[in-house]
């Protein structure tokens, strides 16, 4: 059935217990609602801590729910997990890629963990490595490679189940940009191809770059959940003021802001004007002879919405 | 608790096999050359000390099925040890493999399955030069081979689950001080346990490593055995059965969160 959803979550609760005598119990995700359907790029979007890994190992069945309801593919996490696993494909956000195989040998012999042919992962390794632009490399060792390639060898090996699901936690986190520019586009190549992404970010403009639809997540709950431009035009203004001041005293110097824009943020470095014409505002801004140091007009991004669902940043 | 229900261990074997395939030489030294090392050295120089009256044969005879039985459990107990941390810890191998459809317990039985395979060559190796030196002579000593596969799941087993559940491989110097050398030296490989005063004498009696030379020295030299060989293979067969169920039960632990 297509609308039958590959991810079912119904108050998902993950509680971890008190550690040593004076730990105290750890509730990592507290009461989700989420549904996946086939087909869709779906992102948990949270500064770290917010439950979106552990979100995710619960989804990966490595991780038994302390509460609610979850189904994965139809099926119950904690009875089926070998056959629900089958069918997943899992990129860690800690490298497990084993350094002393070949490139290549770590497709097929993953293959293997799957009870895939050997014959079939030889073909199968060719054709993702291809895909994911390691050709080259098939009989490297893995360990001189960079961090981008590491990466894109493990969503290779993710993929040599042909699974109906792709679990990617933190996909580009540690990467350099342009390392994260190849990711995304094989990653958007994959999207397109039909198959269905579940991601964890805390990058907003990755979030916006691959999620059909998101969830933003803090402290362990759904704050909001929505396509990126829906979030935007819900929760933020069309476009920022970015100021910054020499003066330091930038709490005085809202003051003075008050009645530009919709929305005054001041955060450490700067000040965020929210308004639908940042220009008018920049402009308004100088009437008021405020002199910043600089200003900067952009369009409202996924960041603007968490800063203003909780108050905080996500990159810190 | 579990029973095992057989899925297929053989994917996690023959990640250790691939692995060998690029240390092999190493371990031909280690498990193979040394033992053969001491057998001729101790063999000769220290039998030269001994009469052959005191133990009814020549020493060298005495200690081969001794060092044939030490070998396969220090070489059960190494592959139990480092790889296996390594393989939660630093490579993340059982990480990796958690994420297809292989349970836990599949993990720990493959590795079972290749200490025995190592364990197994190791002494089949030891035997053809034992017979080279025409120290064994029956066909019956053939039943080394089955003695030692029990030798090694009942000592690996338990170090299984000790990888499973150290955080730091500092772990692995205390089990070697404490257990693998004492019990290399004390339970029968060199001298007949007879020998020891009481209270160290009950401990050898305790450890797996002194029941796995019982079995071998009868298989080899046709020697009476202490307890009989059902009851030495019962008491091995114990140790596996509770070691395997520790190791499954760290494994699932270790790897579930």
């Amino acid at each position: 059935m297509a609308d039958e959803p590959l991810i079912h979550a119904r108050g998902l609760v993950k509680r971890f217990p008190a550690r040593g005598r004076r730990g105290t119990e750890f509730t990592a995700v507290d009461g989700i609602d989420v549904d996946v359907y086939p087909g869709e790029s779906f992102g948990f979007l949270g500064p770290n801590g917010a439950g979106k890994s552990s979100t995710m190992r619960m989804i990966g069945c490595v991780s038994p729910p302390s509460g609610g309801t979850l189904r994965i593919l139809g099926m119950d996490p904690l009875r089926d997990g070998p056959r629900i696993r089958a069918r997943l494909g899992v990129c860690p956000q800690q490298d497990s890629l084993d350094p002393e195989l070949t490139v290549a040998e770590n497709l097929t012999v993953y293959a293997g963990y799957f009870g895939i042919p050997r014959s079939v992962a030889k073909a199968r390794a060719a054709e993702l490595l291809e895909f994911v632009q390691l050709s080259e490399r098939a009989t490297d060792q893995v360990e001189p490679l960079s961090g981008g390639m590491k990466r894109r060898l493990t969503i290779a090996r993710a993929l040599v189940n042909e699974p109906d699901l792709v679990l990617l936690d933190e996909p580009t986190t540690g990467l350099d940009p342009q390392a994260r520019h190849l990711v995304w586009e094989r990653l958007f190549r994959l999207k397109q191809r039909g198959v269905t992404l579940v991601l964890t970010t805390h990058y907003m403009d990755e979030a916006e770059q691959l999620c059909d639809r998101l969830v933003v997540m803090d402290g362990g709950r759904i704050v909001a959940e929505g396509s990126p431009r829906s979030l935007i035009a819900e929760h933020s203004t069309r476009e920022v003021l970015e100021l910054r001041f020499a003066n330091d005293s930038l709490d005085a110097l809202a003051g003075k802001l008050a009645g530009i824009g919709e929305r005054i943020e001041v955060l450490p470095d700067r000040i965020l004007v929210y308004t639908d014409d940042g220009d008018d505002a920049a402009g308004e801004v100088h009437r008021r002879a405020l002199a910043p140091t600089s200003v900067l007009v952009r369009r409202s991004t996924l960041e603007d919405v968490f800063l203003k669902l909780t108050g905080r940043t996500l990159v810190d | 608790m579990s029973i095992y229900v057989a899925r297929s261990p053989w994917p996690v074997f023959y990640h250790r096999w691939r692995l060998y395939l690029n240390t092999w030489r190493g371990t031909v030294f280690s498990s193979f050359l040394l033992p053969v090392m001491f057998l001729l050295g101790l063999g000769v120089s220290v039998g030269s000390y001994v009469d052959d009256r005191v133990l009814g044969m020549p020493y060298a005879n005495f200690i081969a099925p001794g060092v044939l039985a030490s070998t396969a459990f220090q070489v059960a107990i190494n592959e139990a040890a480092w790889p296996v941390l390594g393989g939660f810890k630093w490579v993340r191998t059982y990480h990796a493999m958690r994420a297809s459809p292989l349970r836990p317990v599949d993990m720990a039985v493959g590795e079972i399955l290749w200490i025995w395979l190592r364990a197994g060559t190791s002494a089949a190796g030891f035997l053809v030069v034992l017979t080279l030196f025409g120290i064994v002579r029956s066909p019956v000593a053939l039943l080394t081979v089955p003695a030692v596969l029990l030798l090694a799941v009942a000592s690996c087993t338990p170090v299984l689950a000790y990888s499973a559940s150290i955080r730091t491989d500092n772990w692995f110097s205390f089990l070697f001080r404490f257990a693998v050398i004492p019990m290399t030296l004390f339970a029968g490989v060199f001298f007949p346990v007879e020998q020891l005063p009481l209270v160290p004498r009950w401990v050898a009696y305790a450890s797996p490593l002194w029941h796995g030379v019982e079995l071998c020295r009868a298989a080899t030299l046709g020697t009476p055995t202490a307890i009989g060989w059902l009851g030495h293979a019962a008491y091995l067969a114990l140790w596996a059965v509770v070691g395997y169920l520790l190791a499954a039960h760290r494994f699932t632990r270790r790897l579930t969160d």
